[in-house]
């Protein structure tokens, strides 16, 4: 495949896996600020933020404003209609290589969260926005799943997906695991919502809320896909797909990179990693990034030199 | 589901009545109460049909277009709108006869120009011998001087042709521009063929329509010819300038159809005089390119430097021998507008035969003589740009006004070179559903020609019509749209 059209292929899916975290966030976020509790509706909104726009100085957000900005900004590379619009861009570049299906569904999706002329103050429009694309994006994975040929390009598009997903999870998980500073139960409601984990939670580990169960049923619990223990199961899966089609490319860095990043989260258990868990979340990004930069340079933007020598 | 059935049901007669011949030859009819032969089957569905069957015809041919994606972008709207190109519902037919023509005509007009493509880029014996004059010839604005002894595979310079015919009041068919350079347009004459199967199948098997799907194998197969010696499986690539062309659909419909890579400039890379393209499994030998960007964007080293949507070194690798083009780079010089007037002659000294087709009186505004006759009437004569194409930069002299006369006048006259005039012609009509009724709007038609090995001609071709009333002007950035055009067996 052409590296220009896999690169576009796994940013389309970064890109989407991205809207369908902000609105999941948002819609968990947005559910706990009607409640009091121990961290008030602006810390809330500075977590969300700090989640969703870690670049961004997260305190100097209007509280008033972060939903409207998260859910609408044009700056940045994070809100729901900026990451869709990204995705639709991608996509719109490779649409000989995505089923016409796909095509039309991101699209109209596009248009539906676009059209919206949503005003800083609309809560009810932003939450309309936030549903529409969380309907648009189970749809879209789904015929993503049922149309296309699962092979090179799928597993590009398996890439986006699993490292902006473990990314996601790891930043999200720092945010509310915040030294010295304990959330109450309806704050980890609200973290295992992000996550769509609720549910599964309760079933794996009953309905008690102890952080380190929680920590550990969204890291390192293989089952469920939204922990970071799947993401990179799948990550290692779709690599190891990529490589084993390329053949005779030098792949060895990149395997080296996906099997220590797994080691990471399939060798430990949670009271290992819990007492130090900023540091463990920002070594799993830092690698993450490592590897995203190797996938980078082995298969879309090698050097002439380089090819010629294999 | 359409029924049709040859017992004219007069109710259905309301959607031609106001049917009417204005001069023009008539696709359809010799006189109003007389459809022509090979429009019989289609005049007698009309009649059955009525008004309102034609419209809901027409929204499912829509529907079918819409949903097959068959849509050009529109700019200016960030929203990316895509509207479907405008077609018409009613099939222009062409019988055996004219088509044999029209064959035996284009090919040796095509011929020809090959011809003198290889000759003005070899030796130029045309311009020695005084045949053409060497100096309309070197100051084309799409000559290339760098293409000067450079030997292209099996000397086809022009591989994809789509040559212009149109029909005179006489009912002859004549050539009025060829196509030499990026010809567009055969995703739309492949596309409404699938949809006209299936909004009119009985009529299209009762007419005998001669089959256009193979020409995507075709192309292919043209291409492959024209691969370097020594590469028995030559990879062949589709070049486009990317997703924000406008003919970005058709580049990706043809790489589909063929099976190839639809590449853009920046996936390309020259190396030691070879051009590689840059895959997830390293580099590849691109053999062939069919390249869908004009000369001026494909070498930055050679042509426009600052071009993003070639590759540098391309021109290098082609001139090695290591790569083909097509089409070759410089074929523009051959269908300059004021070259066309001397096809003609061309055919005569290349190959010593009269021209089958003919073309339409010519006037060179760089001869002082026939440009003071022309600027005195300025209102009977379409005035044309040579460079141009795609409607632009165009006096249609009887619809003009008498500002617009003045100042192609100043136009002409500062340069002379760059103009040509030719007598209006009034085009054929056809009848086309228009506004819930059926009215004649003129048309032209446009062949394609594969040239490699041999020449093969596809039978049909893009119809454009003008959809305004009453316009000439067929380009689809003009207000035109298509047709299904039917060739019949025998």
């Amino acid at each position: 495949m052409l590296s220009r059209v896999a690169d576009s292929l796994y940013w389309m899916s970064r890109y989407f896996e991205r809207a369908d975290n902000a609105s999941r966030v948002l819609k968990a976020t947005y559910g706990l600020i009607l409640n009091p509790a121990k961290f008030s509706t602006e810390e809330r909104w500075f977590r969300a933020v700090a989640s969703l726009a870690p670049g961004a100085a997260s305190n100097t957000v209007d509280p008033q404003m972060a939903l409207f900005l998260m859910v609408a900004a044009q700056e940045g590379s994070f809100s729901i209609v900026k990451c869709v619009g990204g995705a639709r861009e991608n996509a719109r570049q490779v649409r000989e290589e995505i089923s016409s299906d796909m095509w039309e569904h991101l699209n109209r999706l596009f248009h539906d969260v676009t059209g919206f002329e949503l005003a800083p103050n609309d809560d009810a429009g932003a939450m309309r926005v936030i549903t529409l694309m969380r309907e648009g994006s189970y749809r879209f994975n789904g015929i993503t799943a049922a149309t296309m040929n699962h092979d090179e390009a799928w597993h590009f598009i398996q890439l986006g997906k699993y490292i902006e997903r473990a990314c996601n999870l790891c930043v999200l998980l720092d945010a509310y695991f915040v030294p010295g500073k304990h959330a109450d139960d309806l704050d980890w409601v609200g973290l295992l919502s992000s996550c769509t984990a609720f549910e599964a939670y309760c079933k794996a580990c009953t309905a008690e809320l102890k952080p380190d169960r929680i920590a550990n049923f969204l890291l390192l619990k293989p089952e469920f896909p939204y922990s970071v223990r799947y993401s990179l199961d799948r990550l290692h899966e779709a690599l190891t797909a990529i490589s084993n089609l390329s053949l005779s490319r030098r792949t060895d860095k990149i395997e080296r990179l996906i099997g220590r990043l797994r080691s990471m989260v399939a060798y430990v258990q949670i009271g290992e990693i819990i007492g130090g868990l900023h540091k463990y979340l920002a070594a799993i990004i830092e690698q993450c990034r490592d590897l995203h930069a190797a996938v980078h340079e082995v298969y879309i933007e090698y050097p002439i030199e380089v090819a010629f020598e294999s | 589901m359409i029924t049709e059935t040859d017992a004219a049901d007069q109710s259905g007669a309301e959607a031609l009545h106001q049917y009417e011949l204005n001069g023009a030859y008539d696709e359809m009819f010799a006189s109003l109460d007389h459809p022509r032969r090979q429009y019989r089957p289609l005049h007698n569905l009309i009649l059955n049909l009525g008004p309102e069957e034609l419209r809901r015809s027409k929204h499912e041919a829509d529907q079918s277009f819409f949903n097959q994606g068959i849509t050009f972008t529109v700019y200016g709207n960030d929203k990316g709108t895509e509207r479907i190109f405008p077609h018409d519902l009613l099939p222009r037919i062409i019988t055996a006869a004219e088509w044999e023509k029209i064959e035996r005509g284009l090919t040796q007009r095509i011929t020809a120009l090959n011809l003198f493509l290889k000759d003005v880029y070899d030796q130029g014996k045309i311009i020695e011998d005084g045949v053409v004059p060497g100096s309309i010839v070197y100051t084309c604005k799409h000559y290339r001087r760098e293409m000067r002894g450079i030997k292209v595979p099996r000397d086809v310079y022009v591989t994809v042709v789509g040559t212009d015919l149109i029909r005179n009041p006489e009912g002859n068919f004549v050539v009025l521009e060829d196509n030499l350079r990026v010809p567009s347009g055969v995703s739309y004459m492949l596309t409404s063929r699938r949809v006209m199967k299936q909004i009119f199948p009985s009529l299209f098997q009762k007419c005998r329509v001669r089959p256009i799907e193979q020409y995507s194998q075709a192309l292919l197969s043209t291409l492959r010819s024209l691969a370097p010696e020594g590469r028995p499986e030559p990879t062949v690539v589709l070049l486009t300038p990317g997703s924000y062309n406008s003919a970005y659909f058709e580049h990706t419909y043809l790489a589909r159809q063929m099976g190839i890579e639809l590449v853009e400039g920046r996936d390309l890379v020259v190396h030691d005089n070879i051009v590689y393209m840059r895959t997830t499994f390293g580099l590849r030998r691109v053999d062939v390119i069919y390249r869908r960007i004009d000369d001026d964007f494909l070498d930055p080293l050679v042509f426009e430097s600052g071009s993003s949507l070639g590759a540098v070194g391309l021109f290098n690798a082609y001139r090695a021998g290591n790569v083909a083009f097509a089409n070759a780079l410089g074929t523009g010089v051959a269908d300059d507008k004021a070259i066309y007037a001397f096809v003609p002659k061309m055919i005569r000294y290349y190959l010593d035969q009269d021209p089958i087709l003919e073309g339409v009186e010519t006037l060179l505004m760089s001869d002082p003589g026939q440009r003071d006759h022309v600027c005195q009437k300025l209102d009977e004569y379409v005035v044309k740009a040579v460079g141009e194409s795609g409607g632009y930069g165009m006096l249609i002299g009887p619809h003009s006004t008498e500002q617009q006369r003045a100042e192609f006048k100043e136009k002409i006259q500062a340069q002379p070179r760059n103009y040509i005039a030719q007598p209006a012609i009034n085009l054929s009509t056809a009848p086309c559903f228009v506004d819930g009724r059926i009215e004649p709007r003129h048309v032209d038609l446009r062949p394609y020609v594969l040239y490699g090995d041999k020449i093969t001609i596809i039978p049909g071709g893009l119809t454009r019509v003008a959809l305004r009333k009453g316009s000439l002007v067929v380009n689809s950035s003009q207000g035109g749209g298509s047709k299904d055009t039917w060739v019949l067996q025998n």
